[in-house]
């Protein structure tokens, strides 16, 4: 990948990457015949075919890149209906509409005819910048906004000319409008009457775009393609998936992580009516588990509580969280290594100083939809189905596990059930656990495609967490609240170390996912330094990976500040946002101007919080009116500015602004953490971890700055700022900071 | 064999009695609407109706359900029902799921939640969020699943 940048310089390095290649001097467009690939594979006509077809055939004479061709990504049925395919996941954020719309756009489809589908691991369906299977990090639409622009636009190049020949005019006298070509006579054909014809012609070098200006479908409020299907139980989840013959799999695991199997009685569990096997398998982190092979989840599951294990944890340390927060209290008076340093000299002669300590649980995902996997073997390939954030990993683990080449391995990606990014590890976790069934089913004699299954109990004790981070600042300021100097120290976790992205996202012993978000973008003469304790808890990134924790203890220590030196907090961030960061003041401004602040009288025992935070290149800025109810904090206001610059469906925006948020909320309630006692986790259901519900949840009022610039993602900056607004709120209400989530203001 | 009655059709399962109705429409049935998410009562997305009333799937053996009706998301939202069907639409018409997963679960709580209202009458928010209280949804849609009920339920009158 990119050897030479910072994870924090990466998007803008990418973006240079990208211009580059598309630069490059292409040489002369070679010949291309979709119809010749169309017979070869026996589609139906009218259909582009995809691309797997198309690279056994002439496509390699094309010097456009699989991401760049359109067989690959649309197919226009002889109806005129239009599908697109996503090469992304979807979970929820929405992008299996907003790709569509992107590309409709460019294509002048006909948006009521416009359907989607998930990809593959093939590679056509690799984030275009990045160069891996990838849904993360709110890059979908930053990505892939110009990519799906461009296949629109080769598309409708290629229906107009396959057009002008069916008329015997000239190209330039067409126009495209809602699905169909029109000449300037009056005549008039649908796509579907013309896709046939367009097949057969190449497929453009260059890609004209519209001026944005003209956009009719980017930037208007659009129903998700799928409501239909999700408010009616009619969507099919990865955990829907059923193949002829197909056996549900469940597995116990080890009570602490990377347990071993000391001994086994399976008599009682293989008697279980509908079990087929009881197997031993190795698991993630050097484990060993045993996994009940049956005809349903229900048979699969009594027979697991029919198992009698003795397990071996001797040999693996067991993590005890509140021994865990001393020693991350000990290394945090320790020297080591420095992301960002400054003079802290005027810390012995500051006016003013705050002393001050944050701590963080470990976080489970909790999505809806349990983790599952769906795998088929033969002898020479593996067809793998779930809802995979990183096809293209996941293929590739599998294929290690499998003995096969990455080649010989298929995931088809199916919509899931929430992720929150557990549905992406760098150890393909899910994919392997079920490929290790898999295996040892087929050893076992067993000829038939088999489901692993999770159930809520492992997914809340089974791993990758949000780490638990330990935050020590000391902050001199003076009485115009000025920060003379900021030494703060950050002990976590590393997600990365020991993984494939640790040599890009690792440097000088730091990882770039626990620090992202600290100071910027403000001025601040800050010392960073980071601990990274490696302890026995699986950790991963979660909806807003560091900013989960950073945007809380910058927005948190600022508010403090201003309030010790009696400065307004809009004010007093404004200031510090200088003219440089425009994008901060629109998104803060708009919300206090939809939010009544400082003009609006707020009830009795309420008060304002304010936080902004950047991630994943969107800004959002919260205001937010809360109180403390019998001793518990309560939200009731949220109005939100955002700055996503241009908003490709503000619909949806919304909806993952109110959503994250609400993530957001959730690790502010009482409950909402993970905790470990002798190495095993406490927590197993929703009984005792929280995640909010609807009685938790306060009005919204969501405002998107308008901009033409580039779009940037929205599926996680909407999570970072409400934490800490909503802390500053209860501080003002207290007169005591909060520095713990879940809030404690016992 | 145990005979069942789901969304007005008998169905006769070979199934232990103590196996619940979840994994009796999902596995023995193929009805993948009903959801699972936590297997204990305790997240909402299993629900179901037996003679009308919301329950979690996930938790009820089938031996609770003999003689009784089952009513699942296919049928409530399939335009056959009232109720069913006003809630339907406003979910679409607000574009109340995300990720989709725990609505079948939500629509048939807020469908027996409005059944159980008087003829004509309105929920107040706080009726609503009383509810709707026991189903989770992990991508926060609540704000829409509010105004969908609401929706819906002005649409009822």
């Amino acid at each position: 990948m990119f050897k030479t940048v910072s994870y924090s310089e990466l998007p803008s390095a990418l973006q240079q990457m990208m211009e580059r290649s598309r630069s490059t001097v292409v040489p002369a467009m070679p010949r291309r015949s979709f119809l010749k690939m169309t017979g070869a594979i026996g589609l139906a006509v009218g259909v582009f075919p995809q691309l797997a077809a198309a690279q056994a055939t002439e496509a390699a004479e094309t010097e456009l890149k699989p991401t760049e061709q359109p067989s690959a990504f649309v197919q226009i049925s002889t109806n005129g209906e239009v599908t697109v395919t996503i090469n992304r996941l979807e979970f929820g954020q929405g992008v299996q509409t907003a790709l569509p719309m992107i590309l409709a756009e460019e294509l002048d489809a006909d948006w009521s005819l416009v359907r989607s589908k998930l990809g593959t691991n093939d590679m056509a369906y690799v984030d275009p910048l990045f160069g891996m299977h990838l849904t993360g990090g709110s890059n979908t639409i930053k990505n892939s906004f110009t990519q799906y622009r461009e296949l629109g636009a080769r598309v409708r190049a290629m229906l107009l000319a396959a057009a002008a020949t069916r008329w015997d005019v000239d190209v330039s006298t067409l126009r495209t409008e809602a699905g169909s070509v029109l000449s300037a006579d009056g005549r008039k054909l649908g796509y579907g009457e013309l896709a046939e014809t367009a097949m057969a012609l190449p497929v453009p070098q260059t890609a004209v775009l519209k001026d944005p200006k003209d956009f009719r479908i980017i930037g208007k409020p659009t129903q998700r393609l799928d409501a239909q299907a999700k408010s009616s139980g009619q969507q099919s989840f990865g955990i829907d998936f059923k193949l002829p013959g197909q056996l549900t799999a469940v597995v116990v695991r080890p009570p602490v992580f990377g347990g071993k199997i000391a001994s086994l009685d399976d008599s009682v569990a293989r008697a279980v009516k509908g079990v087929k096997a009881v197997l031993r398998i190795p698991l993630d982190r050097g484990a060993e588990g045993v996994t009940v092979i049956a005809d349903g989840y229900w048979q699969a599951s009594q027979g697991r509580d029919a198992l009698k294990i003795e397990w071996d944890t001797s040999a693996v340390e067991k993590v005890d969280s509140e021994k865990q927060l001393a020693q991350f209290r000990e290394m945090a008076t320790q020297p080591g290594p420095r992301q960002f340093d400054a003079d802290m000299a005027p810390l012995e002669t500051a006016p003013l100083t705050l002393d001050a300590e944050c701590v963080f649980p470990y976080l489970a995902h909790a999505a809806m939809e349990p983790l599952n996997c769906t795998v088929q073997l033969s002898d020479d390939r593996a067809e793998i189905w779930m809802g995979s954030q990183s096809a293209g990993l996941d293929a590739g683990a599998a294929a290690n596990v499998l003995g096969l080449k990455p080649e010989q391995v298929v995931v088809n990606v199916l919509t899931s059930g929430g992720g929150f990014g557990r549905r992406f590890s760098s150890s393909s976790d899910t994919a392997v656990e079920a490929c290790q069934i898999a295996k040892a089913a087929k050893a076992a004699g067993i000829d038939a495609p088999v489901r692993m299954l999770w159930s809520r109990e492992d997914d809340m004790k089974g791993g990758y967490y949000r780490p638990t981070n330990l935050h020590r600042a000391r902050i001199g300021f003076d009485k115009e609240g000025n920060v003379l100097a900021w030494d703060h120290t950050i002990v976590g976790q590393s997600i990365l170390t020991g993984t494939v992205f640790e040599q890009y996202q690792v440097k000088n012993g730091i990882d770039a996912a626990t620090t992202e978000g600290m100071r910027s973008p403000y001025p601040l003469p800050m010392r960073l330094t980071v601990h990274h304790p490696v302890a026995n808890v699986p950790v991963l990134w979660w909806r807003s990976v560091g900013s989960t924790h950073t945007a809380f203890v910058m927005e948190t220590l600022l508010d403090d500040i201003a309030r010790a030196t009696d400065q307004d907090p809009v004010a007093y961030r404004m200031k510090m946002f200088g003219t440089e960061h425009t994008r901060h003041r629109d998104a803060l401004q708009l919300a206090v101007d939809k939010s009544g602040y400082g003009s609006k009288t707020l009830a009795e025992g309420r008060a304002w919080g304010v936080a902004v935070h950047e991630s994943f290149s969107s800004v959002v800025a919260y205001v937010v009116e809360a109180s403390v109810v019998d001793g518990q904090p309560k939200l009731h206001r949220v109005t939100a500015g955002v700055h996503c610059n241009l908003a490709v469906n503000p619909r949806t925006i919304e909806a993952q602004v109110q959503g994250a948020a609400i993530m957001g909320l959730s690790s502010c309630l009482a409950g909402s953490e993970i905790t470990l006692k002798d190495g095993v986790v406490e927590q197993s259901n929703f009984s005792d971890y929280t995640v909010a519900r609807i009685t938790d949840v306060p009005e919204f009022d969501i405002n998107i700055v308008p901009s033409a610039d580039a779009p940037t993602g929205m599926g996680e900056p909407g999570l970072p700022p409400l934490a800490p607004a909503f802390a500053n709120a209860i501080s003002r209400l207290t007169g005591k900071p909060v520095r713990q989530m879940p809030f404690n203001l016992a | 064999m145990i005979t069942l009655n789901i969304n007005g059709s008998q169905h006769e399962v070979d199934v232990d009695p103590e196996t619940p109705i979840l994994w009796v429409l999902r596995d023995t049935l193929g009805m993948t609407g009903t959801k699972f998410g936590c297997g204990a009562a305790l997240c909402g997305a299993c629900t179901v109706h037996l003679d009308g009333e919301a329950v979690r799937s996930c938790s009820t053996p089938l031996s609770a359900a003999e003689g009784m009706n089952i009513t699942t998301i296919e049928k409530t939202t399939d335009g056959s029902d009232r109720i069913g069907a006003a809630v339907h639409t406003a979910w679409v018409k607000h574009d109340v799921a995300q990720c989709g997963y725990c609505q079948s679960g939500q629509i048939m709580s807020a469908t027996a939640f409005l059944a159980s209202l008087p003829a004509g009458s309105q929920p107040t928010a706080e009726e609503i969020d009383t509810a709707m209280e026991g189903n989770i949804c992990r991508c926060g849609t609540y704000v829409r699943i509010r105004a969908a009920i609401a929706d819906a339920a002005s649409n009822l009158v």
